[in-house]
């Protein structure tokens, strides 16, 4: 399992998703309900800037002094009661819950909403070695039943999903026989969902944050399913990346502030679980034992890059919602499993240039994520230099372009070239539209050429005044 | 007061009328030109594609033609090539002596509606306009060079100008420069939603203050043939944008 969500090569893509009308009403309508949403519950909060600011100087804190916060988290976890397991990589981090399976002889796992889990192909993993485990959350679920749909965005998995779809889905998939009323498919689901519950011998979730001076485990949810999932099993699996650290409880309040409004556009999620170390003596729920995975997966490398401070991210997914592409091709034409400005910054940097150099032309530069970004990331900057590094520290870029922009450099790097060409590039407007500019022309017309350049009249101007 | 005029590459050779009716209008508030032929293209498209090292010889033109010992400001009808001229010092990051020359550039140089509001104090040009129109912010103007206000206050003091919102009117009309020509398809997506929602809004006229967006958008509204014209903000204050 890697970072992708796709075997297509780019353009087709990009063009298949395009093509899918259906999904790009669906994304658009969530951008511009949940935008707007988040914009409301942030004006409550009074200076936007300064919020941003504290999230972004708390998680960037954490970043540098790493080591520090991750040895005290894991002390605190362990104080509490909790097994800490340090993942170097997919494989590691999927070895270590198949051997918690085979202790507890388990079959059967529920999971909420994890990306770490997607990240290193965990479903797949404990397939593999016969447990079945189901998704709980309301999206990722409707994903697994579609064969294993890929989640299009971070936070909102089944965006890509109008609700007649999801309607016909569950008719196929779980004899549903109801209308597409979002309440009914719901309860649905929750019925179904139950049953799975009662079954499961272990719990499987993510991590929002982990809270280093109490070694606390914190869960954002808005379905409840988080809960089901971290009391009724006996066992649970955190799987947690590296970087999720804040060092106390009193920095959750800012960031809690920050995720719930810029995922979803609300005040608070609906349910926030701060657990620490399985169940003690004098509490009545919770599991009887708690797993830890530390997953490292790239990040370490991304720590020790110029890129660090992408790392601040905290999911929440905002800059998907307010990127311009983003809106017309969803997470699927990215095709990685963090798409949009954060897959643009983020997906060379932690899996490799070699296999996402395509994923940061996927942006006009408009600068319109990092307005939102919770934490600040430089998205912009980032996608930049990710641009650079590609094209010049590793010659990545195709040999035509190269070529043509070597032309063209030369050519705006010599005033008299420049000024010749300006009398003839007129011309080209009679050229046959081959290439580059034949893609242009089958959305737009052709911008002409002007005969006569703004420097020839200036000069013509200044002869005049002279003579 | 002494202006270099910077032109822009597109204002210079697609629409060249833009850059004459900025010079009428800047000599008319009373400043006096100074344009260098010189001058080329600013490297934006060369640099946001990766290639920094091949654009820095533009950079290192464009620098000495738009310099010059007494010239006040350099002023350009493009919020987008303006800022990456205020970039340009972060390219010579270890040349000293281009650092500073691109560092004094950079300081000295002005979006003509900048200049126009915050130079010279400017907010009533005296232009008259009949008509309904939409305004398209550009994104490198007023999200990253930060000119959100300056076009807003010198429109809404033209006679007879009505401006009208419209969906998704902050949002990128997908040119982003070579990103039009690499991802021609997902670029055409965006800008046909920017035009769809425009025409939506029912107006005669669309206003900009960067041509590169302009002729991206106006490409989109001669393809479907739409009967909306596409004036960059200049034409509409120096007079002469016919209704």
């Amino acid at each position: 399992m890697s970072f992708k969500t796709s075997r297509l090569p780019l353009k087709k893509r990009i063009r298949a998703n395009l093509n899918d009308s259906f999904m790009r009403n669906s994304i658009a309508n969530a951008q511009d309900l949940l935008n707007q949403k988040r914009q409301d519950r942030f004006a409550e909060l009074g200076d936007y800037e300064k919020w941003r600011d504290n999230a972004a100087d708390i998680r960037q804190h954490v970043l540098d002094y790493l080591d520090h916060y991750l040895d005290q988290f894991i002390d605190n976890a362990e104080k509490a009661g909790a097994k800490v397991y340090c993942a170097r990589n997919s494989a590691e981090a999927n070895a270590v819950a198949v051997d918690v399976f085979r202790e507890k002889q388990a079959t059967v796992a529920v999971k909420s909403k994890s990306m770490v889990t997607e990240e290193i192909g965990l479903n797949e993993a404990l397939s593999a070695v016969g447990v079945e485990i189901y998704e709980t959350d309301l999206g990722e679920y409707l994903l697994q039943i579609d064969d294993n749909d890929k989640p299009s965005h971070i936070v909102v998995p089944a965006l890509h999903k109008s609700r007649s779809r999801i309607r016909d889905l569950l008719a196929h998939k779980t004899n549903y026989q109801g209308d597409d009323a979002p309440e009914n498919m719901t309860r649905h689901v929750r019925q179904v969902l139950r049953r799975i519950f009662l079954k499961a011998q272990i719990g499987i979730t993510g991590c929002n944050f982990g809270i280093a001076e109490n070694g606390a485990v914190v869960l954002v949810t808005n379905e409840g399913n988080g809960r089901f999932v971290t009391t009724l099993p006996k066992t649970q699996i955190v799987f947690m990346g590296i970087e999720r650290i804040i060092p106390s409880l009193q920095d959750l309040d800012i960031m809690l502030s920050m995720l719930a409004r810029s995922a979803v556009g609300s005040r608070a999620t609906v349910y926030t679980s701060i657990l620490t170390g399985p169940r003690h003596e004098q509490e009545v729920d919770g599991p009887e034992e708690m797993h830890i995975i530390l997953v490292d997966n790239g990040r370490s490398q991304v720590l020790g890059s110029p890129f660090r401070s992408i790392l601040r991210c905290i999911r929440c997914g905002t800059c998907m919602l307010e990127c311009p592409a983003y809106r017309h091709i969803s997470g699927h034409g990215y095709g990685t499993l963090y798409p949009g400005p954060l897959g643009a910054a983020l997906m060379p940097a932690l899996g490799g240039y070699e296999e996402y150099k395509d994923i940061p032309k996927i942006c006009s530069l408009c600068g319109a994520c990092n307005d939102v970004c919770p934490v600040k990331i430089p998205l912009y900057e980032t996608i930049f230099e990710h641009r650079r590094v590609i094209a010049e520290d590793l010659g990545k870029t195709p040999l035509m372009e190269n070529i043509a922009f070597t032309q063209y450099a030369n050519v705006i790097g010599n005033s008299n070239l420049f000024n010749l060409v300006s009398k003839m590039a007129f011309l080209g407007n009679f050229a046959p539209k081959v290439g580059p500019l034949a893609a242009w022309s089958k959305e737009r017309q052709m911008p002409k050429i002007a005969k006569q350049w703004f420097r020839e009249w200036y000069a013509k101007r200044s002869k005049e005044r002279e003579g | 007061m002494k202006i270099s005029f910077f032109v822009t590459c597109i204002t210079d050779a697609v629409l060249p009328h833009v850059g004459i009716k900025s010079v009428e209008l800047l000599e008319r508030l009373g400043c006096s030109i100074y344009f260098n032929p010189r001058q080329t293209c600013c490297g934006q498209p060369l640099a946001n594609t990766g290639y920094h090292e091949k654009a820095k010889k533009s950079m290192r033109l464009m620098i000495d033609s738009l310099l010059n010992d007494d010239v006040d400001y350099v002023v350009a009808p493009s919020g987008s090539c303006v800022l990456q001229v205020k970039e340009y010092p972060h390219f010579f990051k270890g040349e000293k002596l281009w650092q500073e020359k691109a560092t004094l550039l950079a300081e000295k140089t002005r979006e003509i509606t900048d200049f126009i509001v915050n130079v010279l104090g400017v907010v009533d040009v005296g232009a008259k306009f009949e008509g309904i129109a939409a305004y398209h912010p550009s994104c490198h103007m007023t999200r990253l060079l930060g000119v959100k206000t300056p076009p807003l206050l010198l429109l809404e003091h033209v006679q007879g100008l009505t401006l009208k919102p419209f969906k998704g009117q902050d949002k990128c009309c997908g040119f982003g420069g070579t990103f039009a020509v690499k991802m021609s398809e997902l670029s055409g997506a965006m800008v046909a939603d920017k035009v769809r929602n425009i025409a939506a809004a029912g107006v005669d006229y669309v206003i900009g203050a960067d041509n590169a967006c302009l002729m991206n958008i106006e490409a989109r509204i001669k393809h479907e043939r739409l009967p909306i014209k596409v004036f960059h903000i200049v034409e509409v204050l120096a007079g002469g944008a016919s209704s």
